[in-house]
């Protein structure tokens, strides 16, 4: 007789006990309704749905109204796109690059994506600071005053990374400041020969 | 209207932009009544996600009213409370004949890799979203459904994503009966995925976070075991004790990119961007299963690569089964097992928000301040 204390994991059957169809089913509301596989959404697998609302083999084309970027791995525009923020500055430059150039499968495709995310976040802060509704760093931050800051996050382990969200939110700032401020003085270090 | 826009990592704020018009005959134009803040949102909001535009309006979980309707539109009529899975879906592509809703080919020409998401970047087609006072939805009708009447709007607005990806992630876990499934994440997702898992017949639910509202959440809504992983060395041996050393039978992995746990991975990740994000709960998830075991993985994560622990996977002989949730699949069972109360969405939501208020609601989610599970978003114009 194996000795009883050796995990289940060392011998052939689980040693520890399952509780009984009517003890789980006392316990939680709807235990097993959907225990036999058939009662699951799309049992079998890739079965064709009966109806899917479709009326179209193909559907109707939406208009382009302006050359939309797309994935090379599509065969050409899908006939159904969203229109919210068309590319505009450097930034679009940047992203019709990366999908004209770079399939999904590329590091690059996705890394000039990022770069453009950044370069759009810079030229619209620099459009803010002529507007009446100038970008401020952080938002929703005051509630770090009405939602209770620092009691909710009393003894939580991951209080230790959100100490480092003021950097990554202050940081770019910081640097374009500093840099302002190194690029000013040589100017006029320049100016006054 | 009023809306929800993007200005750069971890900044939103409300803006006034032009009421959305019919761009397709299939359209339909709906005023949203009710959205939330989804925890893939956050991906969005702290910059993680590529081909993210200033100006994007995110929110794919929402409800409303049907406002206008394309010329082609047969299904839906003005004035229609409808729930709109986050999915956007042609319904006639080889992918959605298929029941591959999440995965339709031509809703997206910015990414094959990925289908078509409301308010969820440019990767996911440039569709703007939910959290805003109307909102143009393609395929009309495809893909929204008219709310049951007996249906509240809470549970009506979570079904249209949370509700739905956790009842998914326990039925891509292929769960037999008497299976130990472990849950990592007890947000709304992980919350739906462990009572859901319960109705597929496991004989053990256990459900791993490091936040004390959550677990006892998950221990009152979902009668769960809880597993605290702040009280634990380390929570891979945790978990393996706990299940007589096999390892779990199940796991389903409900956090996706943005997760805690490990300082190292939040760093290179959602911090530094050097990741794709963090990968700690697919890692735990992995090293978590038992040996032949399978991992569900329905937390959310971007095109990026991730330091994953794939050698494991692979030595284990696992099962990986993962997607993005094909929400419209899921609703007839689902809408049964609501009504008939063994799935209770409505019991996650904490915290509503009105819409002028996004940025507040934005950050007390993110820093989960205030025993903050699942945020609610009201529009002005509801």
């Amino acid at each position: 007789m194996t000795d009883p204390g050796v995990p289940s994991a060392y011998v052939r059957d689980k040693r520890t006990p399952t509780p009984s169809r009517e003890e789980l089913r006392a316990r939680i509301p709807g235990w097993g309704v959907d225990l036999d596989p058939a009662d699951r959404p799309a049992h079998p697998r890739l079965q064709y749905p009966a109806d899917t609302g479709a009326h179209w083999d193909f559907p109707e084309r939406q208009p382009e109204k302006w050359p939309r970027e797309r994935s090379v791995e599509h065969a050409f525009l899908t006939p159904v796109f969203g229109t919210a923020q068309p590319p505009k500055g450097l930034s679009g430059a940047v992203r019709k690059y990366a999908y004209a150039r770079f399939s999904e499968g590329r590091l690059a495709h996705w890394m000039l994506l990022v770069v453009g995310d950044r370069l759009d976040a810079a030229e619209h802060r620099l459009r803010s600071f002529a507007s009446t509704r100038p970008d401020v760093p952080a938002t929703g931050v005051r509630t770090e005053f009405t939602h209770g800051g620092l009691r909710s996050r009393r003894g939580r382990s991951d209080a230790r990374h959100h100490l480092l969200d003021p950097v990554v939110v202050a940081g770019p700032w910081l640097a374009a400041a500093g840099g302002a401020a190194v690029g000013v003085r040589r100017l006029v270090r320049a100016v006054r020969g | 209207m009023r809306a929800m826009v993007y200005r750069g990592p971890y900044k939103v704020r409300v803006e006034e932009k032009p009421v959305p018009v019919i761009e397709h005959p299939n359209d339909a134009v709906v005023r949203v009544t009710l959205a939330a803040i989804c925890g893939s949102d956050l991906h969005l909001y702290h910059g993680m996600m590529p081909d993210t535009r200033i100006g994007h309006t995110f929110g794919h979980e929402f409800i409303g009213v049907v406002e206008q309707v394309g010329s082609s539109v047969q299904n839906l009529r003005i004035g229609d409370r409808v729930m709109v899975p986050f999915n956007i879906f042609c319904g006639s592509c080889w992918f959605c004949a298929r029941g591959l809703y999440s995965n339709c080919h031509n809703v997206n020409p910015n990414a094959t890799a990925v289908g078509g998401i409301y308010g969820y970047s440019h990767t996911t087609g440039g569709y703007d979203g939910g959290q805003s006072e109307y909102v143009r939805v393609p395929f009309a009708d495809v893909g929204p459904a008219k709310i049951p009447d007996w249906m509240s709007d809470e549970d009506a607005v979570l079904l249209t994503d949370a509700a739905a990806t956790g009842y998914f992630g326990a039925q891509l876990g292929e769960i037999a009966e008497g299976d130990t499934v472990v849950v990592l994440g007890a947000g709304p997702v992980g919350l739906v995925a462990a009572q859901s898992s319960w109705l597929m017949g496991a004989g053990r639910v256990i459900v791993v976070d490091h936040l004390p509202e959550r677990l006892e959440k998950a221990r009152t809504m979902a009668y769960a075991e809880t597993l605290d992983y702040d009280e634990h060395d380390d929570v891979v041996v945790e978990m393996k004790k706990q299940t007589d050393y096999l390892g779990a039978d199940v796991v389903i992995e409900a956090v996706g990119a943005e997760a805690d746990g490990n300082f190292l991975q939040q760093l290179t990740g959602p911090k530094l961007k050097l990741q794709g994000g963090s990968a700690t709960a697919l890692n735990w998830a992995i090293d978590g299963a038992r040996k032949g075991g399978t991992v569900s993985v329905v937390g959310a994560y971007g095109p990026i690569p991730n330091a994953v622990k794939f050698g494991d996977a692979m030595n284990k002989g696992l099962t990986l089964r993962m997607n993005q949730t094909p929400v419209k699949r899921q609703w007839p069972r689902m809408f049964e097992h609501v009504r008939n109360g063994h799935l209770t969405p409505r019991d996650m939501v904490t915290h509503r928000f009105p819409l002028e208020e996004i940025a507040e609601a934005y950050h007390v989610f993110s820093s989960k301040l205030d025993g903050c599970i699942k945020p609610l978003i009201v529009p002005s114009a509801a």
